[in-house]
């Protein structure tokens, strides 16, 4: 009996696949009045992101920037008067699913752009779906270089990226330690699960050589492991006069403070990965001393749209924005105005609109988009004192 | 058992009717890019499935490791084809070849361990094939192996599925599956009966990681991108739910418990942040209310074939 | 050799956490044969809790701490009461995956209600250090090391010198011999889980104020780590667990020291590999024959 009803359920299970049953899902809000004829009022923006796995707080931290931004672009009137509707999918933090869900999210949901996902490596699962049905993807985080370019040195048409690529990062870092602060001897600490931070890694290294500096030691730590003090004793053994620590805030903020506890007071350096209030709490103020990051801005910043940005963040949210909130916040409003560009909301048009993307205003900065899909805009490097950023200097790409 | 009996004809032909149907359907388009990829996922799963269930369900071996076998079939088949530029059918036969070694690899020293001390045992071994991909920089590393080429398509796929549940169930049939299923009843009343505990054991370990070595080519072909992550021991426990969801001990019911549970995922897209959350809850129930899976232990007969006696 | 020295501190205080850790881990097994794979999430949630005091209701440390460890037992008794009796005569794979149950219903259950992201404790125990010479020790160090030994005094004292121990001796060594005896079969179960709960619970608040941060996933690695350092002691002898505790601790830290910091998770589970083949009664443990 139970082997009829299981193989029954299963039989009706499949079916309910192939009519789609279980492909609804629309997160934000719908228009007012014409609820039949949503599909034609509405466009439809996919997002695809890590909302549950081990890197879901990029993921949410990146739906609340994106949400927050197309709040307001609806109250004011949307985007060639219609209203932008956002359908958000998890991707679990795999790469395979971020594959499922863009294909849910083009086939099904019929979106015109895919946002996200937030990593590199789930941004990769997602990009072949993207480019075989033509729908441009935008990822406001997959820093690593191969995401637009593939091997060839050829771009990827349909893929965009609003951040900058890790060889950048670390080749800034590497100029702005040996040539600016005249430190001749680094060591390098890398999160070995992100491909952003060995990238970057990667790269200072190879600058910080070719300008004749050494690099003293390297070492490696994981993700979400919160004692670092062996790798850090093993770094103060070898002496350096700098570190160049390239990781996410949850890691960093933790070494910055054991490192200051274990008697290592050495320059720290690192990418936007800092950029949050939490690195503050996690590392304590006295410890915040000596340490400098690149961003993409600053949230000292005093203009007006980033002031307006933090409140009504924190209006909505309860709390002050990290860098991946304004990264979000920024891409959404970087897609709209491709679309008010492209003059209809439809993806081959919206692609180019996005490759043509020149001085775009966000409040993360002014960019402008390169023939590989790559951002070109200005590079802030803020330095920590008593755990408060100042702003050091912009940089001109 | 004649090989040409009425029985396995007809079954043949219902294999290769529903092979046709898909085939025409993909290719009218009527099944599109979506459902494509989530069959894809089935079929995987189901393979995975079976090869395990073969392992812990049949042989009684609990295994929490198996996710390292796709690993190293994706791994293999992925060097194959988009590093050495090989056909699909050699990396395949590489990669399952390679599994199965580390199938042994496995198999030989935890042979003497039982019960709980082997599933984490399992999940160690599990965990290190893990750790070493993460920093083998060749294949990638954290970063993940890119750009592998979409050799997999669904006649790979199903005469993948076919074959693996062929194989399987007619192993589980035939004298060797008989002996694996002793093993899981009463080891110490297997071996006094003289039966070579330590071969079949090996041998099931084997054939499940084979298997699960091919999937994970099907998978690295498919998906483009392959990291070490996604092999962890979560996956493990996601197949290991699939066969006690099923059945431990039913190939159907793996089929069964494949197909449903990654359709339940999939509804369960909708609400992304409970998600985890009702996956546990439906497991639990499972595991209190119907611990022997939906199939227990009883395969799909094809009764309507028998004649009836007189 | 400062260095030496410097990292052995560090492995010391990694060791105390496992050890912590592990000591539930031990008991439960030992008593009902289970991996309670979701005791991880209870050193989690008990972090939580202690996040909770400090944070929103402003406690100092020790009263932080104990209402962590409470809270802690009380949750473990409930998850038995509720997820683990009604499977206690099932088979041991059934077991296992409802503990997986279990441990995934709180991690995620956690996600939702706090969110994902690492929350800080305010500074409740202000860091000092002592250097000596090169090296140099903080007392949150040395506040775990003394926190673990007397939890772990106390705890060897009640399974030794108060007839709730004996019970729990007595179950785990026959569970039907002690039945007929007369003890309560169900409350001493329920006790062992809430001494093991509220240790663990003891060890998040302690991580939580010594790292300063915490994150609803964070119970998993540990989690295995310290079941890693009970087999190595030996699974339900609790001096075991303490010693294979501190044990991993410091390999795990040499391991880093010496340069293959990315590996140290994998060395763990090859020690558990050896542990279980060579001695898979543990250090401590006996060599009991099967019977056939």
């Amino acid at each position: 009996m139970m082997r009829k009803l299981s193989l029954v359920l299963a039989m009706v299970l499949v079916l309910s696949l192939f009519t789609g049953c279980g492909s609804q899902q629309a997160a934000a809000p719908a228009p007012t009045g014409n609820a039949d004829e949503s599909d034609k009022e509405t466009i439809k923006v996919g997002l695809n992101y890590e909302l549950s796995g081990n890197v879901a707080t990029y993921g949410q931290g990146l739906t609340e920037g994106i949400e927050l931004a197309v709040e307001e672009i609806n109250s004011n009137n949307g985007v060639l008067g219609k209203q932008i509707e956002l359908v958000k999918a998890d991707n679990k933090s795999d790469n395979a699913e971020a594959a499922n869900v863009a294909t849910k999210l083009i086939t099904r949901d019929k979106v015109v752009a895919i946002l996200g996902p937030a990593t590199s490596g789930n941004t990769k699962g997602a990009i072949p779906v993207a480019t075989q049905h033509k729908v441009p993807l935008i990822s406001a985080s997959a820093t690593a270089d191969d995401v637009t370019v593939d091997s060839n040195g050829n771009v990827r048409e349909f893929i965009f990226k609003t951040c900058f690529n890790d060889s950048f990062q670390g080749f800034i870092m590497a100029n702005f330690a040996f040539e600016d602060l005249k430190l001749k001897n680094a060591a390098v600490l890398l999160d070995n699960t992100s491909d952003y931070s060995k990238g970057l890694a990667a790269s200072f290294k190879e600058r910080f050589e070719s300008l004749g500096g050494t690099v003293v030691t390297e070492q490696a730590y994981q993700a979400k492991e919160k004692d670092f003090r062996a790798v850090l004793t093993n770094i103060k053994g070898a002496n350096p006069d700098v570190l160049f620590l390239p990781g996410y805030y949850e890691e960093v903020g933790l070494i910055v403070k054991q490192a200051r506890e274990l008697g290592l007071n050495v320059p720290v350096l690192g990418g936007d990965g800092y950029d949050s209030p939490k690195l503050v709490e996690l590392a304590g103020k006295e410890a915040l001393n000596q340490v400098y990051f690149t961003n993409h801005y600053s949230s000292k910043d005093d203009s007006p749209e980033v002031v307006k940005f933090k409140e009504a963040f924190n209006a909505k949210y309860g709390k002050d924005p990290d860098a991946f909130n304004a990264l979000g916040y920024d891409l959404a409003y970087f897609l709209a105005d491709a679309i008010e560009r492209a003059g209809e909301a439809e993806p081959l048009k919206i692609k180019d609109a996005l490759a043509a993307t020149k001085d775009f205003q966000g409040i993360t900065g002014t960019l402008s988009v390169d023939e590989k899909h790559n951002p070109v805009k200005a590079i802030t490097i803020i330095e920590m004192k008593d755990g408060v950023q100042t702003f050091l200097k912009k940089q001109q790409p | 058992m004649r090989i040409l009996s009425k029985k396995n004809i007809i079954t043949a032909l219902l294999i290769l009717l529903i092979y046709a149907v898909g085939e025409v359907m993909l290719r009218q388009g009527i099944i599109d890019s979506y459902i494509e990829l989530n069959i894809m996922l089935i079929g995987i799963n189901i393979i995975l499935a079976v090869g395990l269930n073969l392992v812990t369900g049949i042989t009684g071996q609990f295994s929490l490791g198996h996710a390292a076998f796709m690993a190293v079939g994706a791994y293999t088949s992925a060097i194959f084809t988009a590093k050495f530029g090989q056909s699909f059918i050699v990396a395949m036969v590489f990669s399952a070849i390679a599994a199965a070694l580390a199938g042994v690899i496995i198999g030989i020293p935890t042979l003497r361990l039982k019960g709980d001390y082997l599933a984490i045992a399992t999940l160690g071994f599990g965990e290190i094939i893990k750790i070493v991909a993460l920093n083998i920089d060749y294949i990638g590393g954290a970063r993940g192996f890119m750009d592998i080429p979409k050799y997999t398509n669904w006649t790979w796929l199903y005469f993948m599925v076919v074959l693996s549940i062929v194989v399987i169930k007619n192993f589980v049939d035939s004298r060797g599956g008989r002996a694996c299923i002793s093993i899981s009843q009463d080891e110490t009343a297997a071996e006094a009966m003289g039966i070579n505990t330590t071969k079949y054991k090996i041998l099931a370990f084997v054939i499940g990681a084979f298997f699960a070595g091919i999937a994970g080519a099907l998978y690295a072909n498919y998906f483009y991108f392959i990291k070490p992550d996604s092999f962890g021991y979560m996956k493990s426990i996601d197949i290991l739910v699939i066969v006690v969801f099923g059945g431990m001990g039913s190939i159907a019911g793996s089929v069964v418990g494949a197909i449903v549970l990654s359709l339940i995922s999939l509804f369960l897209q909708s609400i992304p942040e409970l998600r985890m959350v009702v996956y546990a809850v439906i497991l639990f129930l499972i595991m209190v209310y119907r611990p022997q899976g939906l199939l227990g232990k009883g395969e799909f007969k094809l009764k309507f074939l028998r004649k009836r006696v007189a | 050799m400062e260095q030496v020295l410097q990292q052995l501190i560090n492995g010391i205080s990694l060791g105390s956490i496992y050890a912590l850790i592990a000591l539930g881990y031990t008991m439960v097994y030992g008593i009902i044969n289970l991996i309670n794979f979701a005791h991880g999430d209870i050193y989690m949630i008990g972090a939580y809790i202690g996040f909770a005091c400090t944070t929103f209701l402003g406690m100092g440390f020790i009263p932080a701490l104990i209402v962590s460890m409470v809270s802690s037992a009380v949750l473990g008794v409930i998850v038995e009461k509720v997820a683990y009796k009604p499977i206690r005569k099932s088979t041991r794979i059934a077991a296992l995956i409802t503990a997986i149950s279990v441990s995934l219903f709180l991690e995620y259950g956690m996600m939702y209600f706090v969110k994902p992201e690492t929350r800080t404790f305010p500074e409740v125990l202000p860091s000092q250090n002592i250097t000596l010479g090169n090296v140099i020790v903080n007392n949150k160090d040395i506040y775990i090391v003394i926190v673990t030994v007397v939890l772990m005094l106390v705890l060897q004292y009640i399974i030794h010198n108060t007839k709730t121990g004996m019970a729990m001796r007595a179950t785990s060594m026959d569970s039907e011999a002690a039945k007929l005896m007369g003890i309560s079969v169900d409350n001493t179960i329920s006790a062992t889980f809430a001494l093991g709960s509220c240790l663990a619970g003891a060890a998040g608040v302690m991580v939580g104020v010594y790292y300063n941060s915490i994150d609803p996933l964070m119970g998993m690695m540990p989690g295995i780590k310290a079941f890693i350092a009970a087999v190595i002691g030996g699974i339900g002898i609790i001096p075991g667990a303490m010693f294979g505790g501190y044990l991993l601790g410091i390999t795990e830290t040499m391991v880093s020291a010496y340069g293959y910091s990315l590996y140290k998770d994998a060395v763990a589970f090859a020690i558990l590999i050896l542990m279980l083949l060579i001695k898979p009664k543990g250090l401590f443990g006996k060599n009991v024959r099967e019977k056939v």
